[in-house]
């Protein structure tokens, strides 16, 4: 997901396709790497600095998934790979839905790992929203995975995720 | 307080998917900081926004403290025909904001 996030922002950045095959190989080598680098030892040295999830995000999450998995699906968080200022990090939240009568996204929620309050926004739509597409602002403590999870008509849940470097914390005690 | 601002296209045909931009002054604060004294400042955020067209609800949004100060919220909607938005805001407080504004349809 990671590699696709930042794929998806080198299209949007560059807007040539020339360009585009490097990039996303790159991406793709780049996020593999991570998860690969993910499953090893430097995880329990990142744990002692700060728990990854939040007990908070892990209680939201459980509430929202009914403790079953949810399965990744065409819904997306996109947001800057580093963000300077964690008070304000641009974000569009979208999903892939014809949002029609038969077949539409009902909610979009963003969920964070790392902020003290894990549910940031839901965001309720319908078919006469046209497209499954929401844009604003972060407010983010500090570096943490994001989740989007998607609610369709159907009552099924998909989820995305994006993972955000924050430099300056945005909870303003510093 | 600077009244809230919103933008729509200049004009719609019925059938379109338009994007509607709004945005708000409003401290946002979080509950998790505290003053020059180290009291907490009590959580002040506008928990919901919603927008009505012709009457009806066509998006809304809870919002937590993870949104930034001067919420920001751009969404979609697919124009039925003419009518007038009605945009609201509520904080915890109680205040509630509402701006107007007409969609101007052609065709």
């Amino acid at each position: 997901m990671v590699a696709g996030v930042r794929q998806q922002t080198d299209t949007m950045a560059t807007g040539e396709t020339t360009l585009m095959a490097p990039l996303s190989r790159r991406a793709v080598l780049g996020g593999a790497t991570l998860l690969l680098g993910a499953g090893s030892a430097p995880r329990s040295v990142a744990a002692q600095a700060a728990p990854e999830r939040t007990p908070q995000f892990e209680a939201a999450f459980a509430k929202i998934s009914g403790g079953a998995d949810i399965p990744d699906g065409p819904v997306k968080l996109e947001v800057p790979d580093l963000a300077e200022n964690g008070n304000m990090v641009p974000f569009t939240v979208s999903a892939a839905s014809p949002m029609t009568a038969d077949s539409y996204v009902e909610s979009l929620t963003i969920l964070s790992t790392g902020n003290p309050q894990p549910v940031i926004a839901t965001f309720h739509l319908s078919p006469v929203s046209g497209r499954a597409s929401v844009s604003g602002r972060l407010r983010l403590a500090r570096t943490q995975t994001l989740y989007v999870v998607a609610k369709l008509n159907t009552g099924a849940l998909i989820k995305g995720t994006a993972k955000v470097e924050v430099n300056i914390s945005g909870c303003g005690a510093g | 307080m600077a009244p809230p601002r919103i933008k729509l296209p200049d004009s719609a045909k019925i059938g379109d998917i338009i994007d509607i931009k709004s945005v708000v002054t409003h401290p946002m604060e979080t509950g998790n900081r505290k003053d020059g004294d180290g009291k907490p400042i009590a959580r002040n955020i506008i928990h919901s926004f919603t927008a009505a067209f012709a009457g009806a609800t066509v998006f809304s949004a809870d919002l937590g403290s993870g949104i930034s100060a001067n919420p920001y919220i751009s969404f979609s909607m697919r124009v039925s025909g003419p009518g007038e938005f009605l945009f609201t805001w509520t904080d915890d407080t109680g205040t509630v904001l509402t701006q107007a504004a007409t969609l101007n349809v052609v065709g």
